[in-house]
């Protein structure tokens, strides 16, 4: 563990200086045209939206033109047909991309059909009223998504692989996952399911801890995707949580929902608390993921804006006291949030299992 | 809440869920199912040595306190075997004594038995010399006494006139 953690250090002072170094670039460029704190704004914001290319930075050029490092991604439209392009033709935001007979064009984060100028209306609340197309393109949040899901196969096949070649004993990087594999299943999903029913929840606990775990982790790089601070995505994790948990869930599960009291009272007395406590318990089986939904969301996000925030501050100060101070509350900052990675993937986990718990039970009805 | 619903981005929440069960289902067949399997396995395996052991220790202690007994049983065998022998030896010792005392004591009553055989036959013989002795004697005395006529006479008469025939 010791090595591991050192290696993990190390990793951050080396991010959080490549973080800062082309921040410069970016800050230094801009300084004169526009307000500091309102680009810092932006960058963070943007930073936090998903975006259609795996951009690593970007710099304004002697001619007052941005340019753009990174990977162009495909992107993917329903629009009356399947429409595939890559992302480079939107230059940004700059340019108007062309795709057979359509014309399409970046705007706040999201693809517009627009004419062959690439005009966009907004309405009085500063809304494009142009359509947006469904958009099912392969962005920089699942090109981080595939590449971890790779990942993840790519360990844990080799996990259960060095199994049969070691006969039983783990071998490399499974050496340290193993016990995690093991604390999931002995201390997060037996004690909340029951030694009986445990079995067919560890699938997705095992892959919904790992695949949160890693992603959170690969959001503290300077690469900066922000998957699970995303609600669309940690909607989906939910969505699992609460399809499972309702599918696998027992009579006494749904008797606890429609009856609570059971019959402990007589069935007119139990009437008038019912007319309370069912709508309760029916928006319990909503409220119960939706938490989970928003806990991740909100603390993935809340950790990527302060962590930003603290080293946009070191080109605020500009001082010899101030930026100093700021890299070191962000490199404080960045320690936590390793830790709010494994805690927050950790708590979705314990709170999925607790859930499923609900659904298995089975006691004897009092 | 609407910039959380604006932000909400149908194309990422599409994939997401493609990619997490996909992997969720991948992962199930290839990775956690021959994980949890080694585990398990290798949990019961370890349950077995470690009962298995236990099984033979207890066999150990079993054998041991066999092994105690039967140290016990040969030593009392030992012990009766040796009281048996001493016992034996005695009655034999004192089976020969006794033999040897009958013996003696046949053997002593036969020299008796000769002996007193033997002195019979001494004074029958003696008996039978003193006899002989005395009739010579007699002989002599009479051929001594009877010598002359008258003093035949002499007996025969006296001799007649003890016997009083009547």
């Amino acid at each position: 563990m010791p090595s591991v953690l050192n290696k993990f250090l190390l990793l951050f002072v080396l991010l959080t200086t490549i973080f800062s170094a082309h921040n410069t670039l970016y800050a230094k460029e801009t300084d004169s045209s526009k307000d500091l704190k309102t680009e810092i704004k932006d960058y963070i914001s943007h930073h936090l939206e998903d975006a259609y290319d795996f951009s690593l930075f970007s710099y304004t050029n002697d001619d007052g033109k941005h340019v753009y490092i990174g990977i162009p991604l495909p992107v993917i439209l329903w629009d009356g047909g399947l429409q595939v392009f890559s992302s480079s033709k939107l230059h940004h935001g700059e340019s108007v991309a062309h795709v057979g007979d359509n014309y399409y064009k970046l705007d706040h984060g999201k693809i517009y059909k627009t004419d062959a100028q690439g005009t966009i209306t907004y309405d009085e609340t500063n809304h494009a009223t142009n359509i947006a197309p469904l958009d099912i393109s392969i962005t920089k949040g699942v090109a981080s998504m595939i590449l971890i899901a790779l990942l993840m196969f790519w360990i844990f096949r080799s996990l259960a692989k060095s199994y049969v070649e070691n006969k039983g004993v783990p071998a490399g990087i499974g050496r340290f996952f193993e016990p995690i594999v093991l604390y999931i299943r002995d201390d997060i999903a037996r004690p909340n399911i029951g030694d009986k029913k445990h079995g067919k929840y560890m699938s997705f606990l095992l892959t919904v801890f790992f695949f949160i775990w890693f992603l959170n982790l690969v959001g503290l790089t300077p690469l900066g995707v922000n998957v699970t601070g995303n609600i669309a995505v940690t909607f989906g994790l939910a969505l699992l949580t609460f399809v499972i948990t309702n599918f696998t869930g027992t009579k006494d599960y749904w008797l606890h929902i429609f009856d609570p009291l059971g019959s402990s009272m007589k069935w007119y007395a139990k009437i008038p608390l019912y007319i309370i406590l069912i709508p309760i318990e029916v928006l319990g089986i909503f409220i119960k993921p939706f938490s989970l939904l928003i806990r991740l969301y909100a603390n993935m996000q809340a950790g990527h804006i302060v962590l930003m925030s603290l080293i946009g501050l070191m080109f605020i100060f500009k001082s010899w006291l101030g930026s100093p101070l700021s890299f070191g509350l962000a490199f404080a900052i960045s320690l936590i949030e390793l830790l709010v990675a494994l805690l927050q993937a950790y708590i979705f986990t314990m709170l999925s299992a607790l859930y499923f718990g609900f659904a298995a039970e089975e006691h004897e009805h009092h | 809440m609407e910039k959380l619903i604006s932000e909400f981005s149908i194309g990422l929440f599409f994939w997401q869920s493609m990619i997490f069960i996909g992997l969720l289902l991948l992962l199930r067949k290839y990775a956690w199912g021959p994980i949890l399997n080694a585990v398990n396995e290798r949990e019961t395996s370890i349950k077995d040595a470690l009962a298995s052991a236990e099984a033979a220790r207890t066999e150990m202690e079993n054998l041991h306190s066999d092994n105690q007994r039967i140290l016990k049983e040969a030593r009392a065998e030992k012990e009766a075997l040796l009281k048996e022998a001493q016992s034996t030896r005695a009655q034999l010792i004192s089976a020969a004594k006794e033999e040897a005392q009958t013996e003696a004591q046949k053997i002593l009553s036969q020299a008796q038995e000769a002996i007193q055989n033997e002195k019979r036959a001494a004074i029958n013989e003696l008996r039978e010399q003193v006899g002989s002795i005395a009739m010579d004697i007699a002989e002599k005395v009479l051929k001594k006494e009877l010598e002359s006529k008258d003093k035949q006479v002499q007996l025969i008469n006296q001799l007649l006139q003890d016997s009083d025939l009547k």
